[in-house]
This record gives structure tokens, sequence and C-alpha cells, in this order.
């Protein structure tokens, strides 16, 4: 214990007096330690902060709180803050009369914001609720330094959940790292060893240098820990490439699967498909406003709601550009050609004269923000698992449509032999619109999913017919399970390509694989078997 | 016989028409001047470019409420390029020479400035540029309000690499792949290789035009801050891609206070649609923010909120006022007083007049058009993004600097000339 000084001492002192519960009352703070925090030099802050943080009062807490929110305020000397209505000072609590006229919050830059973020933290360590203090704990996880190692050690003798102790544990070790005792450091890092976060690796990778690192064990220990920490992140990294290439599968999937229907079933190029996605997400946004508007208490919810609304308004629109137009051109793949990249170009005027030339924002609903952290360093996006599950439940509806319905068997049954279909009395007509208005539906669907990680304007179809058309056209035309595969399979080749060359160059070698695929084998992945009519 | 008759009726009718239209026209043209307004106002860009379209409007109403210029009402010509570059070349020769404006204000991207820069030249027409570019230019037919990378880009990795600012050791230079990322990172690899930068601690990442999955990049930048120096993030990434970009770096859990983020195209108008609390302490280098506390710019945003409700503009009751749109409130202003001065809308007066001119900006300073190289003198700012999408400055120059558009870290540009050549 001969390296503990003076303003270890200080802390072990303030944690000791932490624990006799009368004297934290009513700790008025140390008006010149208040007054530092307001200092011009980030340096200054942060000496105060960090007295302030190993203070453990209640009210120094509220003062950094308000400090980390920007709400701890100077008006000429005074350093204060509102409470409700009221402004008061923040070292001795009383109400300053009248409120100052003027006033600008304290600035905080990352620097002093994480140090505060750290005595928050700190101070949190001891609250009676597991939830607090495991939050606090994770907190720590980054940036504990040297001078947190008395204030951990602290909590760690204290903490019983094991959960919470083995986070302590690692920001203890963390914390440690900066330790002149020899066997301290050995320790943190044999400890540390057990971590697979990446920024438990940045910590270590220093330590196999001679320069940071005086004593060669510690060097060992830290070369192996990084040895044990790397392996784990490989497999965590090669986890998150699949993940992330699953996730632009299913983006792709979503996009493509109305064009697998209107396309690889009916035979029909639909060129106005990516505005069939764009009025999807226009509902979207639509639906957002109005709940915006008149239930603002469920406004989270208004995703739900804009799903039947969504297939509803692209499905009437698909079948309108059928009714009027395409039906007029079937067999003639030329002028559907062009007759559907015109109605695509009106579309695009029409929803830049209704909703404006810019983008619009479609916020991700609260519960779709953030993400889940299944192994260290790997983060899951919530917005992104949504739109895997999304995608699993938009196919599911599709093939219970095509496979279990009657309309389904219709649509199957004029694709296969359109005159034979006619004269067991099938409505072949009305099928095709309503088998249209299936496919610019579920376009619609994907409108959903693309309005909550892409831009959502007029032109925002133009970025997906081509992904759209070669996933249709990789996994086969007339083929759903080969647009699956295909989508999935172009995910995630573009994300191991993008992992290693960048994402244009990425772009370039997916088209030039296709191109040379599709040389090879012009059926696509999954060639339709059976017999067949070709009109 | 009758048809025919009908439309030669028709003929004269309508050519009669169009010639009185045109009469008026000209009648008109008279006593107004006619100024031309270049920005995109759909596809990528207009994210960005449609408030400057607003900015440009305000700011000729106002000169037109005071009086106008030279006792004449100036008329803004609005044309829409699209995010189109070629098509950026097509409208300023439509401005130039068939609706005959003396004066253009627009471009955002260095690509849409480098498209219309030969029409500009061939047709003696008069450009004021309001974005922080890339430099490697002096055009005699152009004047850029925004910065250079000395007033913006260096000043902002000096920041990062100082005690305040968390001292990065690491780099990663992202940014949309055309010629001002490319460029300003050039510049920026060579600035950090004079400060002892090794080049395995500087990472170089592009994506196209209106990308919108970042989520391999961010992984990228997970796995390169993790080898254990302090790793900052420069951020080129231009238009509607930053909001894709922004949502997967909250998502992705990647504190600021861990890596952080600077940015040179994303500004209080970019940030609107886009969640900013995962983003707290992330950073924007400009010569101005909304924040900042001074008469003027109080005056400023006043004046654009009101023209916001008046113009009945998308959630006009939240609009928010940026370095572009300051840009070009400068720049109209000081061609007014170059034309006061001049005493006459010709091309070559004018320029003649701006070096010298000085207007006080809403930056809270003085800036003043160099008397040489086409530039304005500016203030640098670096603010960290507040919850509630505006910027807290954290750090700022004493005083407007001088810009270099011939960055000294690129080699050879010591022997270039710091003014135009003339014609």
């Amino acid at each position: 214990m001969t390296d503990i000084g003076p303003t270890m001492k200080r802390l072990l002192l303030t944690l000791l007096i932490f624990f006799l519960p009368a004297s934290n009352a009513f700790a008025a703070l140390d008006p010149a330690l208040v007054k530092q925090l307001a200092a011009e030099e980030s340096d200054d802050k942060i000496a105060a902060i960090q007295q302030l943080g190993t203070s453990a009062s209640a009210e120094a807490a509220k003062v950094l709180k308000a400090m980390a929110d920007d709400e701890l305020l100077v008006a000429g000397e005074a350093v204060f803050l509102f409470d409700g209505e009221r402004a008061v000072d923040a070292a001795s609590g009383a109400a300053i009369e009248p409120a100052p006229e003027t006033y600008e919050s304290i600035t905080v830059n990352n620097r002093v914001r994480s140090e505060l973020s750290n005595a928050l933290a700190a101070l949190k360590l001891y609250d009676p609720d597991r939830g607090v203090r495991l939050a606090a704990a994770t907190e720590l996880q980054s940036n504990a330094g040297i001078g947190m190692v008395p204030v951990l050690a602290a909590a760690l003798a204290k903490e019983t959940d094991a959960e919470i102790r083995a986070l302590l544990k690692q920001a203890h070790a963390q914390a440690n790292l900066a330790n002149p005792d020899v066997a301290a450091r050995l320790a943190a890092v044999e400890s540390l060893a057990e971590s697979a976060s990446p920024a438990t690796r940045g910590l270590l990778l220093p330590l196999l240098e001679a320069a940071n690192e005086p004593d060669a064990t510690v060097r060992e220990a830290a070369a192996q820990a990084v040895d044990a920490i790397e392996a784990r992140l490989a497999f965590g990294e090669i986890l998150g490439q699949v993940f992330s290439g699953l996730s632009l599968g299913s983006i792709l999937l979503l996009a493509a699967l109305g064009l697998a229907i209107t396309y690889g079933v009916m035979g029909v190029i639909n060129m106005a498909h990516g505005e069939l996605l764009m009025v999807g997400a226009y509902a979207t946004y639509f639906m957002q406003t109005l709940f915006r508007a008149y239930l603002p208490e469920y406004v989270d919810w208004y995703l739900l709601a804009a799903i039947p609304v969504a297939f509803l308004a692209a499905a009437l629109v698909g079948m309108l550009l059928e009714r009027t137009v395409i039906r007029r051109l079937y067999g003639r793949p030329l002028e559907t050609l062009l007759a559907t990249w015109g109605l695509s170009l009106i579309l695009i005027q029409a929803a830049r004269m209704l909703f404006g030339a810019q983008n619009v924002e479609v916020a991700n609903p609260v519960w779709m923000s953030g993400g889940v952290e299944v192994m260290a360093g790997m983060v899951l996006p919530w917005n992104r698992i949504v739109i895997i599950g999304f995608t699993l439940f938009v196919l599911a509806l599709m093939w219970v449509l095509m496979q279990k319905t009657r309309l389904g068997l219709f649509v199957r049954a004029v694709t296969q032999n359109r005159p034979m279909a006619g004269c067991v009395g099938v409505p072949t007509a009305r099928v095709d619109t309503l088998a249209f208005g299936l496919g610019a539906g579920i376009a619609g669907l994907g409108g959903v999913a693309l309005s909550q990680i892409a831009n959502v304007g007029p032109d925002m179809g133009q970025g997906y017919i081509v992904d759209s058309f070669l996933v249709v056209v990789l996994g086969g035309v007339g083929q759903l399970a080969g647009a699956v595969w295909a989508a999935l399979g172009l995910g995630v080749v573009t994300k191991f390509l993008e992992g290693w060359s960048g994402a244009v160059i990425a772009k370039i070698a997916v088209l030039v694989i296709v191109i040379v695929f599709i040389q090879k084998r012009p059926q696509g992945l999954f060639a339709l078997k059976g017999r067949f009519v070709d009109n | 016989m009758q048809t025919r008759r009908n439309f030669l009726k028709m003929t004269v009718l309508s050519s009669l028409m169009t010639l009185s239209g045109l009469a008026s026209v000209s009648a008109l043209a008279a006593d107004t001047i006619k100024v031309g307004i270049l920005h995109s106002l759909s596809g990528t860009m207009a994210i960005s470019e449609t408030a400057l379209k607003e900015t440009a409007l305000m700011t000729i109403e106002e000169i037109n409420k005071a009086g106008g210029v030279m006792g004449k009402k100036l008329e803004p010509v609005v044309v829409d390029p699209a995010s189109n570059w070629p098509l950026f070349a097509e409208k300023s020769r439509q401005l130039l020479s068939k609706d005959k404006v003396d004066v253009v204000f627009g471009c955002w991207t260095s690509v849409s400035r480098k498209s219309v820069l030969p029409v500009f030249k061939e047709l003696n027409g008069l450009l004021f540029y309001p974005v922080q570019y890339e430099g490697e230019e002096l055009e005699k037919n152009v004047f850029y309000t925004g910065a250079a990378p000395n007033q913006q880009a260096i000043p902002a990795v000096e920041y990062l690499m100082s005690k305040d600012g968390g001292s990065a050791k690491r780099w990663v230079l992202l940014g949309t792949d055309y010629v001002y990322p490319r460029t300003t990172n050039k510049i920026l690899r060579a600035f950090l290789k004079s400060k002892g930068v090794a080049e395995a601690d500087i990472m170089e990442e592009y994506t196209p035009f209106g990308h919108s999955d970042y989520q391999t990049i961010i992984a990228k930048i997970k796995k390169f801050a993790g080898e254990g120096k302090k790793t900052a993030v420069v951020s080129t990434i231009n238009g509607d891609s930053n909001v894709p970009f922004y949502k997967e770096l909250g998502n992705a859990g990647l504190k600021a206070t861990d890596v952080p983020v600077v940015a040179f195209s994303v500004g209080e108008e970019e940030l609107r649609g886009v969640d900013t609390k995962p983003l707290v302490g992330h950073l924007a280098a400009w010569n101005y923010f909304q924040s900042i506390k001074n008469p003027e710019n109080t005056k400023f945003i006043k004046m654009y909120r009101d023209w916001a409700k008046k113009q009945k503009l998308p959630n006009a009751d939240s609009v928010v006022t940026n370095d572009p749109m300051e840009a070009t409130y400068i720049g109209i202003h000081m061609w007014k007083q170059a034309v006061e001065k001049a005493k006459s809308t010709d091309v070559d007066k004018v320029i003649a007049a701006m070096g010298g001119q000085t207007f006080k900006a809403p930056s809270g300073f003085v800036a003043k058009m160099d008397e040489k190289n086409h530039h304005l003198h500016k203030p640098v700012f670096i603010g960290e993004v507040k919850a509630d999408g505006q910027f807290n400055v954290v750090w700022k120059t004493k005083g407007p600097v001088r810009a270099q558009p011939w960055s000294p870290y690129i080699p050879g540009n010591d022997k270039k000339k710091d003014v135009p050549d003339s014609k």
C-alpha cells in the first residue's frame, strides 16, 4: 500500500464517510469546487469533477448530472441550475432571487463528458437498485482510469450480484493497467484476457511494446491475452459480416419479392416497380404524420398500422396501372418496358407534387432504435433485426397466398397455361389484375421496411429497380424460392466484398459476378421445371 | 380549308401572344436586375441545397424591401438542376444566355461547380459558391464564400489531435466518392503525415452518392479503432447518405467519447431528419453555427424563421440556419455592395469592386473578401452535437482566417499564384 498517494487517501476517506448515512444528508458542496466547474480550461473542470465525484453526495450527483445535460448554468459569478421554475445555487442549494435573465450553460466537450459519465457512474455504484448499479458498471467498461481504482475496489468488495461483479472486475482491471505496481498490472492483464471486447484489446495492445511496459512478464501476459481476445473477435467479426449480409439480403428480398410475382410469375417487365416501393414508403410517412397529429400517445406503433395501409395503397396503384395500361400490352415486352418506364416517371412526379421534392423524415420508433449487444463488441441494431423478421413474415404470407388460397391456385394455373385455365372457368383477366395487385402490395410492404433504413424521397425507387431485377433474374424467373436464395446470396457476397475492398468496388464486382453467372447459366439459380405453354 | 385557316389564325395569335409576352418581360427587365439561383431542389443533394434556395430568395426580398440595388429591384430566376451534374452546366448556360442573369448564386458539391465552370468562363458569368470545398481552384468568374481547407478541415483535425479533442492518433477518412472528399483527404493525409502519423494509422474509405447501407463501414471503423490508439473519424460524406450513416452510428452504439466523428458537410439542416440523442458529442467544423449568440445572428435566425412561416415551408416551426446559408447571405450582400461600388452590374466591374468588401456576418465577425484570392476571411468554429440537434461550440479561432485555396500540403502548390489568371 506504499503507492497510495494523497488523492487516494482522500478517496478512501470519502468512501468511508459515504457509508455513514447521516453525513451526506445536507452536504453543501464546496463553492470553490463548483465554481471551478465553470472554469475556462478543461483540465480545471476535470479536476473539479473528479473531486466532486468522490464526494459521494446526492448534491454532487445532481450538479454533475445537470452539467452532463447542459443544464448547469452560469450567469456572471453564479453557478446555478433550475429546479423546476426556481433558480438554485449549485453549491448551497439556496434559491437565487430573482432568477438571472441571461445565462449560458457550461460548455462540455467530449473529454469533460467522458469524465462526467465516469463520475456519475461511480456515484451510482452504491444505488440500492440492481438495475441502476448494472447500468453504472456497464458505463464504466470504457475509460476507467487509474483514479477509479479505489472506488471500484470498494464497490467490488460490497457487490454481491454476480453479473455486476464481473463487470466491476473488468473495470477494476482496466483501471489497474496503469498501476505502478507490477503485480497489480499483471493481475489486471490476466483478468482482462477473459474479455472479448475490441476496447480491451485496444487497451492491451500498447502494453506489448517495451516503451510502454517495462516489465517483461506483464508484456508476455498481455501478448497472450491479446491473442486470446483476437481469436474470439475474429469469430465475432465473421458473425457480424454474416448478419449484415443477411440484413442486406432481406432488404433486397423485400424489394424484389413483389417483382418476383409481377415479372417472375406473370412476365410483366415492370419498370415502375421501384415506384411501388416508394408508394409503400410514402404510405408509412403518411401514417406517421396521422399518428403524430391525432394519436400522439401511440406514435411508436404507427409502423404496425402502416403495414396494411402501405399494402393496400401500393396494391391499388398497381391494379390501376394494370387495368389502364399494362393489360393492353400483355405479350409485348418491349412496349411494356417503355410504358411502365413512363408510368414510373409519372409516379415520381406525382410524389414530388404531393409531398415535395425533398426527402421526408420517417423516424424509427423507439423500439426499433439502438441495438442489442449479442457479444462483446458486436451490436446488432434493432431496426435490422426487425426487418429480417418482417421479411420472414412477408415470405410466409406470400407462400400461404400462393399455395393455400384459391387466388394463388388461379394465378399458378393462369401462368402455366392461360387458355386451359380460361377453359375451365378461371376468370383470367381478373386473376391478372389481382395477381398484379398482390405483387404491387408486396412491393408496398418492402417500402415500409425501406423507410426505416433508407431515405424516403420521390426518386428512392430508382435505386432499387436494378437490384430487384438482379435478384429475380439471378434467382431464376418464375421462381419464388430462387429469389430468396439470390437475395441472401447477393447480400452476403456484397457485404464480404465491401469488407474487403470498399463499397464502390464491391458494387462493381457484384455486377460483374452476376453478368458472368447469367452468361453461364441464363435460366438463373433455379430453372423452372414442368410443362408450360408459351404464348 | 376550314381547319387550315383555323390553324393559321391560331399560329398568328399565339406568336402575337409570345411577342407581347416577350415585350412585357423585356419591359420588366429594364427596371430589375436578374439574379440566378442554381441549387438542386430534388435528388440526393436536395436535403442540403433547398435551404440555400430559400435563403437566397429571403435575402433578395430583404434587399428589395430596403430599396433594391441602385434603385432597381432584384428579380430571382430559380432553376432546379436536380443533383444531376451535367444538368448543372445546362441550367447555368440557360441562366446566362437565355435569362441573361447578372449573377448566379449556386452549387453545393464540387463536382457541380466543376461542371458549370467552363460555362461561366466561356460566357464570362459571375458565380457565388457558398459551400466549404477542397480548394485547388481559383477562377476569375467565381467568388468562394465557403471555407477553404485551412478554414475548416485542417483546424478540425488539429483540434482532434489536441488534448481537449481527445489526442487522436489514428484516423479514418470517410467520404462520398467524388472530387471534394478525395482532394480533402489527400490534403489531410499529407497534413497528418507532416504531424508524424504513420501510414498504417490512416484508413481511407469511400461510398457512392446516395449510399444507404453503412453496416460494413461502421464495423470496419470499430475494428480499426480497437487497435490500441485513440481513433477519430473525419467524414466528408455528402447529401442524404448522412441520415443512414448517423442512424447506423447511433444504433451500433459508437459513442463520441470513444470514437469522435467530425463532419465537414453536416450541419443543423442535415441533422433535422435524425434522432440526435445517440449522436451527442460528435463534431462538425464550420464557420458559423446557429447556436452562436450575437445580435446579427439573432436577426438572421428570426428573418429565416419568419420567411419559412410566410412561405409555408415543410416543418416551418422547426427550421434551422447553417453555415452555407450564412455564406449565401454574405455572398448576396457583398455582391450588392460591389455593384453599388462599381455602379454597374457588369461582370468585370463587379469582380474588380469585390476585393476588400466587408460585411458584418451572423457569425459575429466581420467577413472580408480578400483583395486578391476571391475567398472570404472567416472565423473557424468547432461544435459538438447536442441532444436537440444544435451544436455546442467547443473551440474557435481568435478571429477571421485568410483562405489558402492552394493548400501548402499538396506538392507543387507553393508555385501557384494567389490570384486568378485574368482572362
